[in-house]
Protein backbone atom coordinates (compact mmCIF):
# COMPACT_ATOMS: atom_id res chain seq x y z
CA UNK A 1 0.00 0.00 0.00
CA UNK A 2 2.39 2.41 0.92
CA UNK A 3 4.67 1.55 -2.21
CA UNK A 4 1.45 2.01 -4.05
CA UNK A 5 0.84 5.51 -2.41
CA UNK A 6 4.51 6.36 -3.51
CA UNK A 7 4.25 5.55 -7.32
CA UNK A 8 3.97 8.96 -9.34
CA UNK A 9 1.51 8.12 -11.69
CA UNK A 10 -1.28 7.27 -8.74
CA UNK A 11 -0.24 10.17 -7.30
CA UNK A 12 -1.21 11.98 -10.29
CA UNK A 13 -4.37 10.39 -10.99
CA UNK A 14 -5.59 11.36 -7.79
CA UNK A 15 -4.93 14.60 -8.12
CA UNK A 16 -6.09 14.68 -11.16
CA UNK A 17 -9.77 12.89 -9.46
CA UNK A 18 -9.54 15.49 -6.78
CA UNK A 19 -11.91 17.24 -8.84
CA UNK A 20 -13.58 14.20 -9.81
CA UNK A 21 -14.42 13.37 -6.97
CA UNK A 22 -15.94 16.26 -5.81
CA UNK A 23 -17.57 16.94 -9.30
CA UNK A 24 -19.07 13.09 -8.31
CA UNK A 25 -20.19 13.95 -4.90
CA UNK A 26 -22.35 16.83 -6.18
CA UNK A 27 -23.30 15.02 -8.81
CA UNK A 28 -24.76 11.73 -6.58
CA UNK A 29 -26.43 14.12 -4.37
CA UNK A 30 -28.03 16.02 -6.69
CA UNK A 31 -29.20 12.94 -8.67
CA UNK A 32 -30.56 11.58 -5.41
CA UNK A 33 -32.14 15.06 -4.10
CA UNK A 34 -34.17 15.08 -7.74
CA UNK A 35 -35.53 11.76 -7.82
CA UNK A 36 -36.36 11.47 -4.47
CA UNK A 37 -38.38 14.66 -4.80
CA UNK A 38 -39.93 13.17 -8.07
CA UNK A 39 -40.67 9.77 -5.94
CA UNK A 40 -42.61 11.52 -3.96
CA UNK A 41 -44.48 13.63 -5.90
CA UNK A 42 -45.71 10.40 -7.22
CA UNK A 43 -45.37 7.73 -4.42
CA UNK A 44 -46.74 10.00 -1.79
CA UNK A 45 -50.71 10.32 -3.33
CA UNK A 46 -50.10 6.71 -4.03
CA UNK A 47 -49.60 5.23 -0.99
CA UNK A 48 -52.39 7.61 0.72
CA UNK A 49 -55.00 5.78 -1.77
CA UNK A 50 -53.90 2.64 -1.28
CA UNK A 51 -54.68 3.08 2.40
CA UNK A 52 -57.68 5.28 2.00
CA UNK A 53 -59.25 3.64 -0.95
CA UNK A 54 -59.59 0.38 0.32
CA UNK A 55 -63.44 -1.33 1.28
CA UNK A 56 -63.91 0.35 4.98
CA UNK A 57 -61.25 2.99 4.26
CA UNK A 58 -61.86 6.70 4.78
CA UNK A 59 -62.93 7.27 0.91
CA UNK A 60 -63.40 3.72 -1.09
CA UNK A 61 -62.37 3.06 -4.48
CA UNK A 62 -63.81 0.83 -6.75
CA UNK A 63 -62.05 -2.52 -6.73
CA UNK A 64 -60.99 -2.99 -9.58
CA UNK A 65 -58.95 0.44 -9.70
CA UNK A 66 -57.59 -0.67 -6.08
CA UNK A 67 -56.19 -4.08 -7.81
CA UNK A 68 -54.70 -2.08 -10.91
CA UNK A 69 -52.93 -0.23 -8.72
CA UNK A 70 -51.34 -2.61 -6.43
CA UNK A 71 -51.19 -4.69 -9.69
CA UNK A 72 -48.41 -2.16 -11.51
CA UNK A 73 -46.73 -0.94 -7.80
CA UNK A 74 -45.93 -5.02 -7.18
CA UNK A 75 -44.73 -5.44 -10.91
CA UNK A 76 -42.34 -1.96 -10.82
CA UNK A 77 -41.09 -3.21 -7.35
CA UNK A 78 -40.61 -7.07 -8.98
CA UNK A 79 -38.49 -5.74 -11.91
CA UNK A 80 -34.70 -5.74 -10.64
CA UNK A 81 -33.02 -1.98 -11.02
CA UNK A 82 -30.15 -2.63 -13.27
CA UNK A 83 -33.23 -4.77 -15.73
CA UNK A 84 -35.74 -1.64 -15.28
CA UNK A 85 -32.99 1.13 -16.23
CA UNK A 86 -32.45 -0.57 -19.67
CA UNK A 87 -36.22 -0.87 -19.99
CA UNK A 88 -37.11 2.40 -18.95
CA UNK A 89 -34.37 3.73 -21.71
CA UNK A 90 -37.16 4.72 -24.45
CA UNK A 91 -38.89 6.55 -21.74
CA UNK A 92 -36.13 8.41 -20.77
CA UNK A 93 -35.15 9.44 -24.45
CA UNK A 94 -38.96 10.77 -24.83
CA UNK A 95 -39.27 12.95 -21.54
CA UNK A 96 -35.33 13.81 -21.70
CA UNK A 97 -34.36 13.54 -25.16
CA UNK A 98 -31.68 11.67 -24.06
CA UNK A 99 -30.82 8.26 -23.00
CA UNK A 100 -27.11 8.81 -21.64
CA UNK A 101 -25.90 10.95 -19.52
CA UNK A 102 -26.56 11.82 -15.41
CA UNK A 103 -29.95 13.31 -16.01
CA UNK A 104 -31.15 10.48 -17.99
CA UNK A 105 -30.65 8.23 -15.26
CA UNK A 106 -33.09 10.29 -13.46
CA UNK A 107 -36.40 8.64 -15.42
CA UNK A 108 -35.85 4.81 -14.00
CA UNK A 109 -34.66 5.89 -10.64
CA UNK A 110 -38.40 7.99 -10.90
CA UNK A 111 -40.00 4.69 -11.77
CA UNK A 112 -37.80 2.14 -9.47
CA UNK A 113 -38.12 4.40 -6.39
CA UNK A 114 -41.72 5.67 -6.86
CA UNK A 115 -43.88 2.25 -6.05
CA UNK A 116 -41.24 1.78 -2.84
CA UNK A 117 -42.20 4.80 -1.98
CA UNK A 118 -45.78 4.21 -2.23
CA UNK A 119 -45.34 1.34 -0.19
CA UNK A 120 -42.94 3.16 2.70
CA UNK A 121 -46.04 5.63 2.83
CA UNK A 122 -48.55 2.61 2.78
CA UNK A 123 -46.55 0.99 5.71
CA UNK A 124 -46.90 4.56 7.86
CA UNK A 125 -50.50 5.44 7.48
CA UNK A 126 -51.17 1.84 8.54
CA UNK A 127 -49.53 2.70 11.89
CA UNK A 128 -52.25 5.38 12.53
CA UNK A 129 -54.86 4.40 15.34
CA UNK A 130 -57.91 3.54 13.28
CA UNK A 131 -59.46 4.83 16.75
CA UNK A 132 -58.56 8.58 15.80
CA UNK A 133 -59.48 8.53 12.12
CA UNK A 134 -63.25 7.24 13.73
CA UNK A 135 -62.66 10.28 16.10
CA UNK A 136 -61.84 12.17 13.60
CA UNK A 137 -65.22 11.33 11.20
CA UNK A 138 -67.00 11.61 13.91
CA UNK A 139 -66.17 15.61 14.45
CA UNK A 140 -67.25 15.63 10.49
CA UNK A 141 -64.11 15.64 9.05
CA UNK A 142 -64.39 15.42 5.01
CA UNK A 143 -62.34 12.50 3.64
CA UNK A 144 -59.72 15.29 2.40
CA UNK A 145 -59.21 16.58 5.98
CA UNK A 146 -59.12 13.23 7.27
CA UNK A 147 -56.10 12.49 5.24
CA UNK A 148 -54.42 15.82 5.59
CA UNK A 149 -55.33 16.93 9.03
CA UNK A 150 -55.33 13.46 10.52
CA UNK A 151 -53.26 10.56 8.57
CA UNK A 152 -50.51 12.61 7.19
CA UNK A 153 -49.61 14.69 10.58
CA UNK A 154 -49.66 11.48 12.98
CA UNK A 155 -47.58 9.20 10.75
CA UNK A 156 -45.08 11.82 10.68
CA UNK A 157 -42.38 10.26 12.41
CA UNK A 158 -42.77 7.15 10.45
CA UNK A 159 -43.04 9.07 7.00
CA UNK A 160 -39.87 11.04 7.96
CA UNK A 161 -38.05 7.12 8.50
CA UNK A 162 -39.75 6.16 5.72
CA UNK A 163 -37.84 9.17 3.55
CA UNK A 164 -34.63 8.44 5.28
CA UNK A 165 -34.51 5.23 3.61
CA UNK A 166 -36.21 5.98 0.45
CA UNK A 167 -33.52 8.46 0.10
CA UNK A 168 -30.37 5.96 1.11
CA UNK A 169 -32.15 3.71 -1.51
CA UNK A 170 -32.51 6.18 -4.03
CA UNK A 171 -28.47 7.12 -3.40
CA UNK A 172 -27.26 3.03 -3.39
CA UNK A 173 -29.61 2.68 -7.14
CA UNK A 174 -28.41 6.10 -8.27
CA UNK A 175 -24.65 4.44 -7.80
CA UNK A 176 -25.74 1.56 -9.64
CA UNK A 177 -26.97 4.17 -12.61
CA UNK A 178 -22.94 4.45 -13.21
CA UNK A 179 -23.52 0.94 -14.94
CA UNK A 180 -25.23 2.36 -17.98
CA UNK A 181 -23.53 5.98 -18.60
CA UNK A 182 -25.13 7.81 -15.59
CA UNK A 183 -22.81 10.33 -13.71
CA UNK A 184 -21.61 10.22 -9.87
CA UNK A 185 -19.76 7.94 -7.28
CA UNK A 186 -21.38 5.15 -8.88
CA UNK A 187 -19.65 5.87 -12.10
CA UNK A 188 -16.85 6.71 -11.13
CA UNK A 189 -16.36 3.56 -8.78
CA UNK A 190 -17.35 1.49 -11.79
CA UNK A 191 -15.79 3.14 -14.81
CA UNK A 192 -12.26 4.38 -13.04
CA UNK A 193 -11.76 2.21 -10.51
CA UNK A 194 -13.23 -1.00 -11.49
CA UNK A 195 -12.62 -1.01 -15.01
CA UNK A 196 -9.74 0.79 -15.43
CA UNK A 197 -8.23 -1.04 -12.79
CA UNK A 198 -7.41 2.49 -10.22
CA UNK A 199 -8.26 0.37 -6.86
CA UNK A 200 -7.73 3.82 -4.83
CA UNK A 201 -10.41 5.78 -6.64
CA UNK A 202 -12.93 1.98 -6.19
CA UNK A 203 -12.01 2.73 -2.93
CA UNK A 204 -12.47 6.34 -2.37
CA UNK A 205 -15.91 6.25 -4.34
CA UNK A 206 -16.79 3.70 -1.78
CA UNK A 207 -15.98 5.30 1.75
CA UNK A 208 -17.53 8.45 0.43
CA UNK A 209 -20.96 6.79 -0.14
CA UNK A 210 -20.58 5.24 3.17
CA UNK A 211 -20.37 8.62 4.62
CA UNK A 212 -23.12 10.09 2.75
CA UNK A 213 -25.26 7.26 4.10
CA UNK A 214 -24.64 7.21 7.58
CA UNK A 215 -24.59 11.55 7.44
CA UNK A 216 -28.81 11.12 6.06
CA UNK A 217 -29.21 8.24 8.08
CA UNK A 218 -28.38 9.99 11.92
CA UNK A 219 -30.18 13.19 10.61
CA UNK A 220 -33.23 11.17 9.41
CA UNK A 221 -33.21 9.06 12.67
CA UNK A 222 -32.56 12.08 14.60
CA UNK A 223 -35.56 14.21 13.39
CA UNK A 224 -37.98 11.52 13.21
CA UNK A 225 -37.31 10.99 17.15
CA UNK A 226 -37.19 14.60 17.98
CA UNK A 227 -40.71 15.17 16.01
CA UNK A 228 -42.60 12.68 17.28
CA UNK A 229 -44.34 13.86 20.29
CA UNK A 230 -45.34 9.94 21.88
CA UNK A 231 -42.05 10.14 23.23
CA UNK A 232 -41.16 11.97 26.48
CA UNK A 233 -38.34 13.38 26.84
CA UNK A 234 -36.40 11.07 28.94
CA UNK A 235 -37.27 8.09 26.54
CA UNK A 236 -35.91 10.20 23.37
CA UNK A 237 -31.95 9.16 23.71
CA UNK A 238 -32.82 5.24 24.48
CA UNK A 239 -35.28 5.47 20.85
CA UNK A 240 -32.84 7.34 19.06
CA UNK A 241 -30.17 4.24 19.71
CA UNK A 242 -32.92 1.83 18.94
CA UNK A 243 -34.42 2.89 15.67
CA UNK A 244 -30.92 3.67 14.31
CA UNK A 245 -30.15 -0.15 14.56
CA UNK A 246 -33.84 -0.97 13.13
CA UNK A 247 -33.49 1.00 10.05
CA UNK A 248 -29.47 -0.86 9.33
CA UNK A 249 -31.28 -2.38 6.61
CA UNK A 250 -33.30 -1.73 3.75
CA UNK A 251 -35.72 -3.82 1.58
CA UNK B 1 -84.07 14.48 20.66
CA UNK B 2 -82.72 10.97 19.09
CA UNK B 3 -85.06 8.91 17.60
CA UNK B 4 -84.26 5.24 16.56
CA UNK B 5 -86.95 3.47 14.16
CA UNK B 6 -86.40 -0.07 13.85
CA UNK B 7 -82.52 0.33 13.16
CA UNK B 8 -81.21 -3.27 12.57
CA UNK B 9 -77.51 -3.70 11.35
CA UNK B 10 -76.04 -6.42 9.74
CA UNK B 11 -72.38 -7.44 9.45
CA UNK B 12 -71.63 -10.13 6.43
CA UNK B 13 -69.39 -12.37 7.58
CA UNK B 14 -67.54 -15.74 6.30
CA UNK B 15 -70.26 -18.05 7.87
CA UNK B 16 -72.96 -15.86 7.06
CA UNK B 17 -74.49 -12.56 8.12
CA UNK B 18 -74.34 -11.55 11.51
CA UNK B 19 -76.65 -9.23 12.84
CA UNK B 20 -75.46 -7.36 15.60
CA UNK B 21 -78.46 -4.88 15.98
CA UNK B 22 -82.49 -5.99 15.21
CA UNK B 23 -85.37 -3.67 14.88
CA UNK B 24 -84.29 -1.33 17.59
CA UNK B 25 -86.55 1.56 18.42
CA UNK B 26 -85.12 3.51 21.10
CA UNK B 27 -86.04 7.31 21.79
CA UNK B 28 -83.86 9.47 23.77
CA UNK B 29 -85.43 13.05 24.96
CA UNK B 30 -83.31 16.34 25.23
CA UNK B 31 -81.55 16.54 28.47
CA UNK B 32 -81.55 12.80 29.56
CA UNK B 33 -78.35 11.30 30.53
CA UNK B 34 -79.61 8.02 28.68
CA UNK B 35 -77.39 4.39 29.88
CA UNK B 36 -77.26 2.10 27.30
CA UNK B 37 -75.95 -1.19 28.97
CA UNK B 38 -75.09 -4.54 27.76
CA UNK B 39 -73.01 -7.45 27.82
CA UNK B 40 -69.77 -7.42 25.83
CA UNK B 41 -71.02 -8.28 22.05
CA UNK B 42 -74.59 -7.28 22.57
CA UNK B 43 -74.09 -4.56 20.23
CA UNK B 44 -73.63 -1.21 22.17
CA UNK B 45 -70.85 0.41 20.40
CA UNK B 46 -72.72 -0.70 16.93
CA UNK B 47 -75.69 0.97 18.21
CA UNK B 48 -74.12 4.07 19.41
CA UNK B 49 -72.13 4.46 16.15
CA UNK B 50 -75.73 4.40 14.32
CA UNK B 51 -76.24 7.42 16.07
CA UNK B 52 -73.99 9.43 14.47
CA UNK B 53 -74.09 7.03 11.23
CA UNK B 54 -69.93 6.22 11.92
CA UNK B 55 -71.82 2.93 11.16
CA UNK B 56 -74.72 3.48 8.44
CA UNK B 57 -77.62 1.21 9.47
CA UNK B 58 -78.68 -1.98 7.10
CA UNK B 59 -81.85 -0.70 7.40
CA UNK B 60 -84.36 1.91 9.44
CA UNK B 61 -84.01 5.76 10.73
CA UNK B 62 -82.40 7.62 12.55
CA UNK B 63 -83.98 10.94 13.74
CA UNK B 64 -82.05 14.14 15.42
CA UNK B 65 -84.23 16.77 15.89
CA UNK B 66 -86.79 15.17 13.61
CA UNK B 67 -83.93 14.82 10.47
CA UNK B 68 -83.52 11.54 8.98
CA UNK B 69 -79.77 11.17 9.13
CA UNK B 70 -80.07 7.95 6.55
CA UNK B 71 -81.66 10.45 3.93
CA UNK B 72 -78.53 13.51 4.30
CA UNK B 73 -75.77 13.72 1.37
CA UNK B 74 -72.24 13.13 3.01
CA UNK B 75 -71.66 16.93 3.31
CA UNK B 76 -75.07 17.30 5.34
CA UNK B 77 -74.28 13.93 7.26
CA UNK B 78 -70.57 15.66 8.08
CA UNK B 79 -72.77 19.17 9.33
CA UNK B 80 -74.95 17.06 11.37
CA UNK B 81 -72.33 15.53 13.61
CA UNK B 82 -70.44 18.47 14.30
CA UNK B 83 -73.82 19.04 17.02
CA UNK B 84 -73.49 15.18 18.19
CA UNK B 85 -69.65 14.70 19.87
CA UNK B 86 -68.47 11.09 21.04
CA UNK B 87 -65.54 10.42 23.05
CA UNK B 88 -64.20 6.96 23.61
CA UNK B 89 -62.98 4.48 25.61
CA UNK B 90 -59.12 4.46 24.00
CA UNK B 91 -59.69 9.01 23.85
CA UNK B 92 -58.67 8.63 20.42
CA UNK B 93 -56.73 12.07 20.87
CA UNK B 94 -54.14 13.43 18.02
CA UNK B 95 -50.84 12.20 19.65
CA UNK B 96 -48.92 14.77 17.40
CA UNK B 97 -50.84 18.14 19.00
CA UNK B 98 -50.99 19.45 21.95
CA UNK B 99 -53.70 19.63 23.95
CA UNK B 100 -55.02 22.86 23.26
CA UNK B 101 -54.74 22.03 19.35
CA UNK B 102 -56.41 18.48 20.18
CA UNK B 103 -59.46 21.16 21.23
CA UNK B 104 -58.80 23.47 18.22
CA UNK B 105 -59.55 20.44 15.89
CA UNK B 106 -63.10 20.18 15.51
CA UNK B 107 -63.34 24.36 15.42
CA UNK B 108 -60.51 24.02 12.59
CA UNK B 109 -62.48 21.21 11.06
CA UNK B 110 -65.72 23.72 11.27
CA UNK B 111 -64.05 26.77 9.84
CA UNK B 112 -63.89 28.82 13.13
CA UNK B 113 -60.93 31.48 12.97
CA UNK B 114 -57.43 30.53 14.98
CA UNK B 115 -57.51 32.99 17.22
CA UNK B 116 -61.06 32.89 18.71
CA UNK B 117 -60.29 28.30 18.73
CA UNK B 118 -57.57 29.11 20.66
CA UNK B 119 -59.53 31.30 22.97
CA UNK B 120 -62.51 28.70 23.54
CA UNK B 121 -60.29 26.18 23.67
CA UNK B 122 -59.14 27.55 26.36
CA UNK B 123 -62.09 28.33 28.33
CA UNK B 124 -62.56 24.15 27.29
CA UNK B 125 -59.70 23.15 29.52
CA UNK B 126 -61.11 25.36 32.25
CA UNK B 127 -64.29 24.18 32.41
CA UNK B 128 -62.16 20.34 32.48
CA UNK B 129 -59.94 21.48 35.13
CA UNK B 130 -56.42 21.29 33.39
CA UNK B 131 -55.60 24.70 32.25
CA UNK B 132 -52.05 23.86 33.06
CA UNK B 133 -52.13 21.64 30.16
CA UNK B 134 -52.38 23.61 27.43
CA UNK B 135 -48.73 22.84 25.95
CA UNK B 136 -48.69 19.25 26.88
CA UNK B 137 -49.24 16.18 24.60
CA UNK B 138 -51.27 13.70 25.28
CA UNK B 139 -48.44 11.21 25.76
CA UNK B 140 -47.40 13.16 29.11
CA UNK B 141 -50.99 12.88 30.04
CA UNK B 142 -52.76 10.22 32.50
CA UNK B 143 -55.10 8.35 31.61
CA UNK B 144 -57.85 10.02 33.35
CA UNK B 145 -56.32 13.77 32.15
CA UNK B 146 -56.37 12.64 28.57
CA UNK B 147 -60.23 11.63 29.05
CA UNK B 148 -60.42 15.19 30.38
CA UNK B 149 -58.95 16.80 27.18
CA UNK B 150 -61.20 14.45 24.99
CA UNK B 151 -64.07 15.50 27.10
CA UNK B 152 -63.01 18.91 26.05
CA UNK B 153 -62.27 18.29 22.50
CA UNK B 154 -66.07 17.15 22.34
CA UNK B 155 -67.56 20.30 23.93
CA UNK B 156 -64.91 22.67 21.39
CA UNK B 157 -67.92 22.51 18.54
CA UNK B 158 -71.17 23.01 20.59
CA UNK B 159 -73.04 20.11 20.69
CA UNK B 160 -76.23 19.03 21.43
CA UNK B 161 -75.22 15.72 22.26
CA UNK B 162 -72.18 13.72 23.49
CA UNK B 163 -72.00 9.80 23.06
CA UNK B 164 -69.75 8.04 25.50
CA UNK B 165 -68.47 5.05 24.35
CA UNK B 166 -67.35 3.32 27.56
CA UNK B 167 -65.90 6.18 28.10
CA UNK B 168 -64.68 4.94 32.06
CA UNK B 169 -63.35 1.17 30.97
CA UNK B 170 -60.10 2.45 30.77
CA UNK B 171 -60.19 4.27 33.63
CA UNK B 172 -59.56 3.30 37.68
CA UNK B 173 -62.64 3.64 40.12
CA UNK B 174 -61.69 6.93 41.49
CA UNK B 175 -60.53 8.68 37.79
CA UNK B 176 -63.89 7.20 36.86
CA UNK B 177 -66.30 8.55 39.19
CA UNK B 178 -64.35 12.15 38.79
CA UNK B 179 -65.11 11.37 34.96
CA UNK B 180 -68.75 11.19 35.54
CA UNK B 181 -69.12 13.97 37.68
CA UNK B 182 -67.44 15.75 34.86
CA UNK B 183 -70.21 14.49 32.37
CA UNK B 184 -73.48 14.76 34.69
CA UNK B 185 -71.64 18.62 35.05
CA UNK B 186 -71.84 19.29 31.86
CA UNK B 187 -75.28 18.08 31.39
CA UNK B 188 -76.63 19.54 34.09
CA UNK B 189 -74.50 23.19 33.21
CA UNK B 190 -74.78 23.09 29.43
CA UNK B 191 -77.81 21.17 28.72
CA UNK B 192 -76.40 18.61 26.52
CA UNK B 193 -78.36 15.62 26.01
CA UNK B 194 -75.66 12.46 26.77
CA UNK B 195 -75.68 8.72 25.37
CA UNK B 196 -73.56 6.20 27.49
CA UNK B 197 -72.39 2.78 26.76
CA UNK B 198 -71.32 0.60 29.20
CA UNK B 199 -71.03 -2.53 30.38
CA UNK B 200 -70.96 -1.40 34.17
CA UNK B 201 -74.49 -0.44 35.99
CA UNK B 202 -72.50 1.53 38.64
CA UNK B 203 -72.11 3.68 35.91
CA UNK B 204 -75.87 3.99 35.31
CA UNK B 205 -76.41 4.25 38.93
CA UNK B 206 -74.08 6.84 39.17
CA UNK B 207 -75.43 9.12 36.40
CA UNK B 208 -78.33 8.21 34.28
CA UNK B 209 -81.66 9.19 34.51
CA UNK B 210 -83.02 6.40 31.81
CA UNK B 211 -81.71 3.09 30.58
CA UNK B 212 -82.08 0.96 28.14
CA UNK B 213 -80.37 -2.93 28.71
CA UNK B 214 -79.16 -4.34 24.93
CA UNK B 215 -78.69 -8.05 24.95
CA UNK B 216 -77.77 -9.69 21.51
CA UNK B 217 -78.92 -7.25 19.24
CA UNK B 218 -82.39 -6.57 20.90
CA UNK B 219 -83.25 -4.12 23.16
CA UNK B 220 -84.65 -6.00 26.24
CA UNK B 221 -85.99 -3.51 28.65
CA UNK B 222 -86.06 0.42 28.18
CA UNK B 223 -87.14 2.63 31.01
CA UNK B 224 -86.54 4.99 33.98
CA UNK B 225 -83.12 4.05 35.80
CA UNK B 226 -85.29 3.80 39.34
CA UNK B 227 -88.00 1.55 36.78
CA UNK B 228 -85.32 -0.76 35.71
CA UNK B 229 -83.12 -0.79 38.93
CA UNK B 230 -86.24 -1.44 41.00
CA UNK B 231 -87.98 -4.29 39.04
CA UNK B 232 -86.09 -5.46 36.22
CA UNK B 233 -88.38 -7.69 33.96
CA UNK B 234 -86.53 -9.69 31.53
CA UNK B 235 -83.69 -12.27 32.82
CA UNK B 236 -80.71 -9.99 30.82
CA UNK B 237 -82.07 -7.13 33.45
CA UNK B 238 -81.64 -8.71 36.31
CA UNK B 239 -78.03 -10.31 35.33
CA UNK B 240 -77.11 -6.90 35.17
CA UNK B 241 -78.71 -5.42 37.70
CA UNK B 242 -78.08 -7.88 40.26
CA UNK B 243 -75.13 -10.04 39.04
CA UNK B 244 -75.69 -12.78 41.92
CA UNK B 245 -73.51 -10.86 44.96
CA UNK B 246 -73.93 -13.95 46.73
CA UNK B 247 -71.93 -16.82 46.92
CA UNK B 248 -72.26 -18.45 50.40
CA UNK B 249 -73.17 -22.07 49.29
CA UNK B 250 -73.06 -24.40 52.49
CA UNK B 251 -76.73 -23.39 53.05
CA UNK B 252 -78.77 -26.49 52.19
CA UNK B 253 -81.42 -24.13 50.21
CA UNK B 254 -84.85 -25.41 48.82
CA UNK B 255 -85.99 -22.75 46.93
CA UNK B 256 -83.59 -18.95 46.59
CA UNK B 257 -86.01 -15.90 46.41
CA UNK B 258 -84.78 -12.65 45.35
CA UNK B 259 -86.92 -9.39 47.83
CA UNK B 260 -86.09 -6.26 46.15
CA UNK B 261 -87.36 -3.40 48.31
CA UNK B 262 -88.73 -0.32 46.18
CA UNK B 263 -87.32 2.65 48.99
CA UNK B 264 -88.28 3.83 51.48
CA UNK B 265 -88.76 0.55 53.67
CA UNK B 266 -86.01 -1.39 55.78
CA UNK B 267 -85.68 -4.87 55.49
CA UNK B 268 -84.28 -5.89 58.61
CA UNK B 269 -87.82 -5.48 60.54
CA UNK B 270 -89.38 -7.64 57.42
CA UNK B 271 -87.34 -10.68 58.17
CA UNK B 272 -87.99 -10.03 61.97
CA UNK B 273 -91.92 -9.86 61.50
CA UNK B 274 -91.45 -13.06 59.29
CA UNK B 275 -90.14 -14.80 61.89
CA UNK B 276 -92.66 -13.58 64.81
CA UNK B 277 -95.79 -13.76 61.97
CA UNK B 278 -95.35 -17.00 60.49
CA UNK B 279 -92.47 -18.79 62.67
CA UNK B 280 -90.22 -18.94 59.53
CA UNK B 281 -86.85 -18.75 59.48
CA UNK B 282 -84.76 -17.83 56.17
CA UNK B 283 -81.31 -17.68 55.38
CA UNK B 284 -80.00 -13.99 54.07
CA UNK B 285 -77.86 -15.30 51.55
CA UNK B 286 -76.79 -11.90 50.05
CA UNK B 287 -77.99 -8.51 50.88
CA UNK B 288 -77.42 -5.28 48.85
CA UNK B 289 -78.69 -1.47 48.78
CA UNK B 290 -78.11 0.70 46.20
CA UNK B 291 -78.21 4.69 46.05
CA UNK B 292 -80.76 5.47 42.60
CA UNK B 293 -80.48 8.98 41.97
CA UNK B 294 -81.09 9.62 46.00
CA UNK B 295 -83.57 7.05 46.53
CA UNK B 296 -82.35 3.88 48.45
CA UNK B 297 -82.79 0.63 46.58
CA UNK B 298 -82.59 -2.67 48.33
CA UNK B 299 -82.07 -6.39 47.45
CA UNK B 300 -81.76 -9.32 49.06
CA UNK B 301 -81.41 -12.80 48.34
CA UNK B 302 -82.83 -15.37 50.45
CA UNK B 303 -83.20 -18.95 50.61
CA UNK B 304 -86.42 -20.54 51.92
CA UNK B 305 -86.97 -23.47 54.17
CA UNK B 306 -86.54 -27.12 52.82
CA UNK B 307 -90.43 -27.29 54.57
CA UNK B 308 -92.57 -26.92 51.60
CA UNK B 309 -95.32 -25.49 53.69
CA UNK B 310 -92.77 -23.20 55.88
CA UNK B 311 -92.41 -22.14 52.00
CA UNK B 312 -95.14 -21.15 50.71
CA UNK B 313 -95.85 -19.20 53.91
CA UNK B 314 -92.82 -17.40 53.39
CA UNK B 315 -93.38 -16.40 50.45
CA UNK B 316 -97.04 -15.27 50.40
CA UNK B 317 -96.44 -13.54 53.47
CA UNK B 318 -93.69 -11.68 51.50
CA UNK B 319 -95.71 -11.03 48.57
CA UNK B 320 -98.35 -9.17 51.15
CA UNK B 321 -96.18 -6.63 52.17
CA UNK B 322 -96.21 -3.17 50.54
CA UNK B 323 -93.33 -1.76 48.60
CA UNK B 324 -91.36 -5.45 48.08
CA UNK B 325 -91.45 -7.85 45.25
CA UNK B 326 -90.54 -10.90 45.51
CA UNK B 327 -89.37 -13.00 42.89
CA UNK B 328 -88.22 -17.08 42.87
CA UNK B 329 -84.37 -17.49 41.45
CA UNK B 330 -84.71 -20.48 40.48
CA UNK B 331 -81.28 -21.16 38.49
CA UNK B 332 -79.12 -20.04 42.18
CA UNK B 333 -75.95 -22.14 42.22
CA UNK B 334 -74.13 -20.59 44.95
Amino acid sequence: MADLLQNEEVLRLLELSKNGLLFAIWETLYLTVISTFFSYVIGLPLGVITVVGEQGGVLPLPRPVMAVLNFVINILRSVPFLILMVMVIPLSRLILGTSIGTVATIVPLIVAAFPFVARLVEASLREVDSGVVEAALSMGCSPFQVITKVMLPESRPSLISGFTTAFITILSYGAMAGAIGGGGLGSMALNLGYQRRMTIILWVSVVVLVILVQIFQSIGTRASVRLDKRIRAVDRKKKRKSSRTEKAGFQ
Amino acid sequence: MIELKQVSKVFPTEDGDFEALSNIDLTIADGDIFGIVGMSGAGKSTLVRCINLLERPTSGAVYIDGENLMDMSPAQLRQQRRSISMIFQQFNLLMQRTCLKNICFPMEIAGVPKAEAKKRAMEYLEIVGLPDKANAYPAQLSGGQKQRIAIARALASNPKMLLCDEATSALDPTTTRSILKLIKDINQRLGITVVVITHEMAVVEEICTHVAILERGHLVETGTVEEVFSNPKTEAGRRLVFPEGANIDQFPVAGVVRVVFNGGSSYEPLIASLAIDCGVKVNILGADTRNVNGKAFGSMLLGLPQDKNEAVKAMNYLRAQKDVTVEEVPDYHG
